[in-house]
């Protein structure tokens, strides 16, 4: 339950994110919304402190300890202190609620890997430092069927060389390739993933751009064609 | 690469600057928020010793969290009250009009800003809650976002975006009566996929779009987001004008005319280039209902719930999840499933004609015995022009509960929620599991109007039939 868990034990990211090295946990399945990443009665809150007792919390609050499959992989003795999070096809659907990365990040997760994301789930992910890498579906099989057979499994992810290494004692080191777009790699790589500061050092472009929007200057006469961009 | 499309236009219009690793500066020509994904925004802004660029073109409402059958302050949850709370002090400090309880412009944030003429073709709009794409109707272009990116919207009226490719759903045909732009979107989502819109903005086009009114325009395009694509939109034509004019913050006098040009040129024209297209016939639609755990599981009133060896191999681990914890057997009709809990409203299927199209099944008519049926409009507006119609007493007399506006149960923030195992028949957008507050209730998506025959029927019901037959017969 919630109670093996430890509440933000590590430091939000800052600066740049090449490489990162923890152990992994697999949460199996596709489609998975960010409803069961975290439920809407955890968004009743006004800071996003205290949201690790909300991740996954009807998944693991079904999956007692008689359940047949045994605890929720986040509430197995093995995985408290994971910092990878391998997940199937399009992961993070559904509603926007930033809560859904927060409250993994606060479990302590600090970065995924999964056959693929859901948009605006990977763009909350970014603006918050945590990567979310792409594999193929036999790459993410086999880093969850390694990591839940061996909890002490060592990932290792490297954003420059895109790729992903295990390390265990039974299956020793494998290597794979992972993906991110060369967009979110940079913005990660550079420590420019937090942009607030960026779009604001563009305050003539801001500027000229809201000067030429119809819509903002009561849609005069010459703009009965779209303007140039 | 999609070009002289929409998206293009107003894509390039809204360019700021190029960033580093390819991504694109948008300007937000409208930004909505409302009291679940902005405090934590304010607070980051507060940190940075930062401020509202535009608070002229912020506008808030407060939706997720209010109750539903009293809204007096202050409210009986104090963590909904604080949220409330919380909204209204950032909105005062910061100069931000909010339509707040009892204004008569309150309501469901996708509900109140195209009814008062916020929402116009050629902005961009943006909002932290995923079925912004609604505003995509009007030829907007318009997603939602998370609280990190509603900071730097408040910050900078901007964001960091990557341009998405531009898929035509090309709808021919007419929809059969009783077949509403929910079938529709639920048809789409059933073949393209749950994610198969990702990376994607969806343009919905042709004769069948054409022909859907504002309102219906609305319900497609805010349901865009549960097929993956996080925009969707139609070419603003008469009917968007039409809808727009008069409204109070749609341009008027002599700027009308000139914003009407504009708007036109906006559409996707004859050269315009699709990066894919894919063609629909709206008259062999049904009317649509979900049986299982995404938007995607969806089948015609008259089919069986799907069996595995009818799915492709990549759904079949999922259908497995969703017989478990829907309680289906594959090959079960859906008619005649029995239902607990009927929900009218949300931001997909809140608006008048909504709530038409439901009290006229509705109508004469008594809610099954046991079932407990509810009507949430989705503004003040819309309820105050419901019950100028008699709405409201139509479905009083038929046993439905009238409510007052916010989303409800639609994701279940407020009291309003499923207990245990029930089963709703539910106007909203998403049958996750879990979504409507009871972390095992069920939900069947489906048109207002179907939820309306299932309420009559107590059970899952064709509500074509039932137009059929004069209420007053019945």
């Amino acid at each position: 339950m919630s109670t093996l868990s430890t509440p933000d034990p590590l430091p939000f990211p800052s600066g740049p994110v090449r490489r990162h090295r923890g152990r992994g946990v697999a949460v199996v399945g596709s489609d998975i919304d960010t409803d069961r990443i975290i439920p809407a009665r955890f968004l009743k809150c006004v800071t996003f402190e205290g949201l690790a007792a909300g991740a996954f919390a009807d998944d693991r609050a079904e999956r007692g300890a008689d359940h047949p499959d045994g605890p929720h992989p986040l509430d197995r003795p093995g995985h408290q202190g994971a910092s990878v999070l391998i997940v199937n096809r399009n992961f993070g659907c559904g509603s926007s609620r930033e809560h859904a990365p927060q409250a993994l990040m606060r479990w302590g997760i600090r970065a995924v890997i999964g056959e693929s994301f859901a948009e605006i789930f990977f763009g909350n992910c970014l603006a918050l430092g945590l990567p979310c890498l792409t594999a193929s579906p036999e790459v993410v099989t086999a880093i969850q069927e390694a990591v839940a057979a061996d909890p002490g499994t060592i990932l290792e992810l490297d954003l420059e060389a895109l790729e992903v290494t295990l390390d265990s004692e039974a299956a020793g080191e494998n290597r794979w390739s992972v993906h991110l777009d060369p967009g979110p790699r940079s913005r990660l790589v550079s420590g420019q993933w937090d942009g607030t500061a960026q779009l604001l050092s563009h305050e003539e472009q801001l500027r000229a751009t809201a000067d030429r929007l119809p819509y903002l200057r009561g849609f005069p006469a010459r703009t009965a064609a779209p303007a140039e961009a | 690469m999609s070009a002289g499309t929409l998206y293009d236009k107003v894509w390039d219009l809204h360019r700021v600057a190029d960033l580093p690793g390819g991504s694109t500066q948008l300007f937000i020509g409208l930004h909505l928020i409302h009291e679940v994904t902005s405090p934590q925004a304010f607070s980051a802004l507060q940190d940075l010793g930062l401020t509202v660029r535009h608070p002229e073109r912020t506008v808030a409402t407060v939706d997720h969290i209010v109750p539903t059958t009293t809204q007096a302050r202050p409210l009986a949850d104090p963590l909904a009250e604080e949220m409330l709370a919380t909204l209204e002090g950032n909105c005062a400090a910061h100069g931000i009009t909010l339509h707040g309880l009892g204004s008569g412009r309150q309501g469901i944030v996708h509900v109140i800003a195209p009814e008062l003429g916020l929402t116009q073709p050629g902005m961009t709009v943006a909002c932290g809650d995923s079925h912004t794409s609604t505003h995509g109707a009007f030829g907007a272009i318009a997603f939602g976002i998370g609280t990190s990116q509603v900071r730097d919207v408040l910050a900078s009226q901007s964001l960091a975006m990557s341009k998405l490719n531009v898929r035509r759903i090309r709808v021919e045909g007419t929809l059969q009566r009783g077949v509403y732009a929910k079938d529709l979107i639920l048809h789409i989502i059933r073949t393209l996929g749950v994610k198969g819109g990702v990376g994607h903005a969806y343009e919905f086009a042709g004769p069948a779009i054409a022909a859907l009114s504002m309102e219906e325009r609305m319900t497609l395009c805010n349901m865009a987001i549960e097929g993956g694509a996080r925009v969707g939109y139609c070419n603003p034509d008469e009917t968007t004008f039409a809808y727009l004019r008069g409204r109070p913050e749609a341009p008027d006098g002599d700027a009308w005319e000139r914003a009407v040009a504009w708007w036109r040129s906006l559409a996707s024209g004859p050269e315009a280039r699709f990066d894919d297209e894919v063609g629909f016939d709206a008259a062999s639609i049904p009317p649509t209902v979900t049986w299982g755990i995404t938007p995607g599981q969806g089948i015609g009133i008259d089919e069986p719930v799907p069996t595995l060896e009818q799915l492709a191999p990549e759904e079949r681990a999922l259908a497995e999840e969703a017989y478990r914890y829907m309680d289906l057997r594959p090959g079960q009709p859906i008619t005649g499933l029995p239902v607990d809990v009927c929900f009218i409203g949300s931001c997909t299927n809140g608006r008048l004609s909504d709530l038409r199209a439901a009290a006229a099944v509705a109508r004469g008519r008594r809610v099954a015995t046991g079932l407990k049926a509810f009507v949430v409009p989705g503004s003040e507006q819309v309820a105050a022009e419901a019950e100028a119609e008699g709405l409201d007493a139509v479905f009083r007399a038929a046993g439905f509960e009238w409510r007052q506006p916010g989303c409800s149960m639609c994701l279940a923030m407020n009291p309003d929620r499923l207990e245990g195992r029930q089963i709703s028949a539910s106007s909203s957008n998403r049958n996750f599991k879990g979504r409507q507050g009871s972390a095992t209730g069920r939900t069947l998506l489906m048109s207002p109007a179907m939820v309306a025959a299932a309420a009559v029927s107590g059970q899952v019901a064709d509500v074509r039939p039932l137009l059929a037959v004069p209420a007053a017969l019945h």
